[in-house]
């Protein structure tokens, strides 16, 4: 069904048909519209599911844990500073293998209070075992929220997947939606753990240092394991629903000399930037980083490689410039730009890619 | 009703890892004959993490669900909700440490309360951070040494009862380790209401506290009858003095009988040994006039 919806919005309708038992949450900026809405839908009777308000992320995500591990579908959503006071319990969800999936309106971090666009946020959690994709458009928003229950769910995996989606210039602007009838996309969820009373077990209790590694280990198995399963889950999303996606977006690198990379609507937006370049004559391609847990392969044998980083490492550099230069052999211009919803028009990435000096880093508009 | 009349079943097994002595362990024993095998126990980091056993061993016969220090009730408030969209009336027991209550729990145990979760939470309460050595915490008493209050504790324990009554539960009630018979009942009938419920049980600790692991029942019954701890429910608010603390109010033992066996408290300075003595005093007085006059 085609409508127009907020990012917020597409990610709530996505949830209401995939229909977790439980939904546990806490309001914060830029998010807030997607729990109004669930909880709206859960009050008027339009979705079946248990609304937990909880009193902080802290136990948005505890709760998530303790409705998981019953063997029922659970949903977050969270922003910035929420993601990071649940930190503690996102690694025990990974570590639990708890299927939960989380939508994280990614937003700067203070000081000073800024509830514009960045992605630090998420990136402080990408050592958590946690799955993550990177999303642009409130279609994909949809889109890959609907795939994340299934692929989280799927038993090769069982880890948790994080949907992130840009404070405001995702999460708030309107764009046009086409809603889909799921049916038996999302099979119903089987955790193979799930407690059982009849069955008395131990979770999470004392393990010791020759144990402690083999659940490390089997975290990254299935971590590996999970680039077939959202190969297969993103194939059958675009068999049955007509749209498809893929670890990255690629637009005009076939032929390209230079690729400009970036994540979330930069990434978007990146392919205005390189019409024009090529209008140039500039041999420019850009490539939106979708999924970034598990990283995907590239192919950036002799390109010259512009990586826009709406993030930061202090003391290192831009985060995933630095991931894609541990796994590439490639030249690097590395532009930090966009922190706390800065401005980077398309005109801006040009100059970006026009004036690129390999091997260093810039900071857009500091002088 | 009478201790033979408490089911055979054992819900924690022999093979604990406690310390010897150890009245937490006596306090969950009953608290898990109370509850049933249909029974879930959120346990946050505690002594209770450790007594269980390491995996992959576990000395407990139902489901445990060990979770973060600070999330117990979070994760029991989850847990309880889906039981419910499942249909199964499963009982999910928080098993928490007075650090995991009092301190890091706070926040989520007082939200848990306040959304109406149908769980019931129990704190034992050894009076201090147990688990990691005997450091201080909210419930440690004034004049109570500790690894971080060496010379004694300053200032005095947090009345967590008061602050789990501002939440106007159903049901809570203290029991203490040495009355295991009354832990049996007060749990059972916890677990007949819908919503939050909240036992606070006195867990002696014959390592922490410093006295000799064969005293760790005379100890519990030494807190009652000083009335240090009172025994008492309140069930819709209105309070009901429990049997031993009606006769110890009446005429408690001199408070020295309590802290004298008790390595923490040697050499208690005077001023905080009488402001015990004063403490004791008006809340005996309070709950007698409010069980009195409601």
């Amino acid at each position: 069904m085609k409508k127009i919806a907020t990012g917020n919005k597409a990610i709530a309708e996505a949830v209401k048909q995939a229909l977790p038992a439980v939904v546990a949450a806490y309001p914060i900026t830029p998010q807030t519209e997607i729990v109004e809405t669930i909880a709206d839908y859960v009050t008027s009777g339009q979705m079946k599911s248990r609304y937990i308000p909880v009193e902080s992320e802290h136990s948005a995500m505890a709760a998530c844990i303790g409705a998981g591990i019953t063997g029922v579908r659970t949903f977050t959503a969270t922003s910035a500073h929420g993601l990071l006071y649940m930190h503690e319990m996102t690694n025990w969800a990974a570590g639990a293998r708890l299927p939960i999936v989380m939508a994280n309106v990614n937003r700067s971090l203070g000081p000073g209070w800024n509830i514009w666009a960045e992605h630090t946020d998420a990136l402080q959690e990408r050592d958590t075992g946690w799955l993550q994709v990177y999303v642009s458009t409130v279609q994909e928003a949809y889109d890959t929220t609907l795939m994340a229950f299934r692929i989280a769910e799927h038993n090769d995996v069982l880890l948790p997947v994080m949907v992130n989606l840009d404070g405001f210039s995702l999460s708030h602007i309107m764009q046009p939606l086409d809603t889909v009838e799921p049916g038996d996309f999302i099979p119903p969820i089987h955790l193979p753990h799930a407690i059982d009373t009849k069955n008395p077990a131990g979770y999470g209790g004392l393990t010791g240092p020759d144990q402690h590694f083999r659940f490390r280990w089997e975290i990254e198995r299935s971590m590996r394991d999970s680039v077939k399963v959202i190969a297969a889950t993103e194939k059958d999303f675009a068999d049955r629903f007509g749209r498809s996606y893929g670890p990255t977006e690629e637009y005009r690198c076939e032929d390209a000399d230079v690729i400009l990379i970036a994540i979330g609507t930069l990434g978007k937006e990146a392919e205005v930037a390189i019409d024009i370049l090529r209008k140039e004559g500039i041999k420019a391609g850009s490539m939106r980083l979708r999924w970034f847990r598990p990283f995907p392969k590239l192919n950036l044998a002799g390109k010259e490689v512009v990586v826009i980083d709406r993030d930061y490492s202090f003391g290192y550099g831009g985060i995933v410039a630095h991931e894609i230069k541990a796994k590439n052999r490639c030249e690097m211009y590395s532009v930090i730009a966009g922190l706390g919803g800065q401005e980077v028009t398309y005109d801006d990435m040009v100059e970006f890619v026009r004036q690129r000096r390999m091997g260093e880093e810039f900071w857009f508009g500091v002088t | 009703m009478i201790i033979a009349e408490i089911p055979k079943e054992e819900y924690l097994k022999k093979c604990t890892s406690a310390c010897a002595g150890c009245s937490s362990s006596l306090i969950l024993r009953y608290v898990l004959k109370a509850a049933g095998e249909d029974t879930v126990l959120v346990v946050p980091a505690c002594c209770t993490s450790v007594i269980q056993g390491i995996y992959p061993n576990t000395a407990m016969n139902v489901p445990v669900y060990n979770v973060a220090f600070a999330a117990a009730a979070a994760c029991a408030s989850g847990m309880s909700e889906a039981f419910q969209a499942l249909g199964r009336k499963t009982h999910v027991i928080v098993y928490a440490g007075d650090g995991g209550t009092l301190d890091i729990g706070i926040q989520s145990m007082s939200g848990a309360f306040e959304r109406g979760t149908d769980f019931l939470y129990i704190c034992y309460d050894n009076e201090a951070y147990g688990n990691t050595g005997m450091q201080r915490s909210g419930a440690t008493p004034l004049g109570a040494k500790t690894t971080t209050t060496p010379t004694g504790k300053t200032v005095e324990k947090k009345d967590i009862d008061a602050i789990a009554a501002a939440h106007h539960l159903e049901y809570m009630a203290t029991a203490c380790s040495a009355y295991p018979l009354d832990i049996y009942k007060k749990v059972a009938k916890a677990l007949t209401f819908r919503g939050p419920t909240f036992i606070h049980i006195l867990a002696p600790c014959p390592p922490g506290w410093r006295y000799p692991t064969e005293k760790t029942i005379d100890m519990g019954k030494l807190a009652v009858k000083s009335g240090m701890w009172v025994l008492y429910e309140r069930e819709h608010g209105k309070l009901t003095i429990t049997a031993p603390s009606k006769a110890a109010m009446k005429k408690p033992i001199p408070l020295e009988e309590y802290l004298a066996p008790q390595g923490r408290f040697s050499g208690i300075d005077k001023k905080s040994l009488e402001i015990l003595k004063q403490q004791l005093a008006v809340n005996l007085k309070k709950l007698a006039a409010e069980e009195a006059e409601p």
